[in-house]
């Protein structure tokens, strides 16, 4: 059994990793608040975008809009951008987004190519021997569109190249606190649903039907302002939702390894003490004995004298 | 009938509030709109809008990006955006000299000579919306001596 003071060393280590792993969470907390507000300021573009995209692609007579909106016929490469975290103790977080990944496009019948944000996916996926055209890692924690918009711009040009002829974005959607689901989503060719959607998006909702516009200069010109912008801008929301989520992972991972070492404190305390008790215990013993050793001499000391 | 108004760009919501009249520089000229304007879609260059609500003015840079009007709200789409208040003085003439520099070296024609003129537009748009139209009242930072070197 350890002595007493080899428990107190223990129990103050112990207590020195729960106090780190509460302020991780602590800070982890704090970043999901931030990384949702940023989703829901970006909102209102993304859905005003949406509805003048869908708007203009519905036009009658329009079926090749914009080379960005066009399907390609013959899919021989895809390209997969996959979003994880730069650090790890985030729990299960980087384990599902990549397990995800490889049950998705291990099969693909196309060759298929990766673009990394994320050091975490990297480093597995090098070692998994992918073929990475890109790595973005190192975004910050807090970015804002223009820390990320070049990422949505190579996209683009890959598939205009024809590098590429889907391409995809793997991240991890924010569900609450305690789910977050990786998701994957086609971003090109962008894919415009029926007239529907418009309906759903406009601010009244129900039966309004947009009115006839006039453009200017005309409505290619417009969409190529707006295509690659929507792009980019997807490409930011799936990382902000993927920051949320990997914030949110870590925030309960820190929260059980918190709740571990407490338990683990108390249990050591308690060990502590029964080493003390029994120290103190062997001790008395110990003046005991002694005593009890002198008072027999002192009494066989005594008879000695007497007889 | 004032017409809606809302400004936005990627991040953020830059403005929004009821509005007299929305100016803003679209792909044919400066173009006013009033409540009960046509539906339309125009690309934006950048330039500056103006908001005028209640008597007063309001500024905004803008780098470009996409308007849309209906007879009831106006929409701006924008790259990116700011009202006066916001511009950074300083930040903006050092990008100014920055572009100027690369414009010299860049030969002319090339993806960086074009990257630089649009930069040298951008905060070109931003000073000159500062010099203008921040109010020279209250506790705003006065414009900075890069800034008079400009006027």
């Amino acid at each position: 059994m350890a002595t007493a003071r080899e428990v107190k060393l223990r129990i103050r280590s112990v207590k020195n990793i729960a106090q780190i792993t509460r302020a991780l969470q602590a800070v982890s907390a704090s970043k999901v608040q931030r990384a949702i507000a940023t989703v829901e300021a970006s909102r209102p573009y993304a859905t005003k975008a949406w509805e003048v995209l869908t708007h203009i692609a519905n036009q009658p007579g329009r079926e090749q809009m914009h080379p960005l909106m066009a399907r390609r016929d013959e899919i021989k490469n895809i390209l997969v951008v996959l979003i994880t975290s730069d650090r790890g103790l985030a729990g299960p977080y980087n384990t599902n987004v990549l397990r995800y990944t490889f049950k998705k496009f291990d099969h693909a019948p196309a060759a298929v190519h990766y673009a990394t944000i994320g050091r975490k996916g990297r480093e597995i996926l090098h070692r998994r021997g992918k073929h990475i055209i890109a790595d973005f890692s190192g975004i910050p924690d807090r970015p804002t569109f223009s820390d990320v918009s070049h990422i949505g711009h190579l996209l683009v040009e890959e598939f205009l190249s024809g590098k590429a002829d889907e391409v995809y974005l793997v991240y991890t959607d924010f569900i609450n606190m305690l789910r977050q689901n990786p998701t994957a989503k086609k971003l090109l060719p962008l894919e415009v649903e029926e007239e529907s959607r418009v309906q759903q998006f406009s601010p009244t909702g129900g039966q309004k039907v947009l009115p006839a516009y006039i453009y200017e200069p005309d409505d290619v010109e417009i969409l190529n302002q707006i295509v690659p912008r929507f792009t980019q801008l997807q490409v930011f929301h799936a990382i902000l939702e993927s920051q949320a989520s990997e914030h949110a992972a870590r925030m309960v991972a820190m929260k059980n390894a918190t709740d571990n070492a407490s338990e683990l404190a108390d249990a050591l305390q308690l060990e502590y003490n029964k080493a003390r008790q029994q120290s103190i215990t062997s001790e008395m013993l110990d003046i005991a004995g002694g005593a009890e050793a002198l008072a027999q001499a002192m009494a066989a000391e005594a008879r000695k004298a007497s007889s | 009938m004032p017409i809606r108004c809302e400004i936005v760009s990627q991040d953020r919501m830059v403005w929004s509030g009821e509005a007299d009249m929305v100016v803003v520089p679209g792909a044919g000229g400066e173009m006013g709109i009033l409540p009960n304007h046509a539906p339309l879609l125009s690309t934006l260059r950048p330039g500056i809008i103006k908001v005028v609500h209640q008597g007063e003015e309001e500024y905004f840079t803008v780098t470009g990006g996409v308007v849309e009007v209906r007879p009831e709200k106006v929409t701006v789409l924008a790259d990116a955006s700011e009202h006066v208040s916001e511009i950074d003085v300083q930040r903006a003439e050092a990008a100014r000299q920055r572009a100027e520099e690369l414009l010299k070296q860049a030969p002319p024609t090339t993806a960086e000579h074009l990257a630089a003129q649009a930069a040298l537009q951008r905060a070109r748009i931003r000073l000159e919306a500062a010099r203008r139209f921040r109010p020279k009242r209250g506790p705003q930072i006065q414009s900075g001596p890069a800034d008079e070197e400009q006027g």
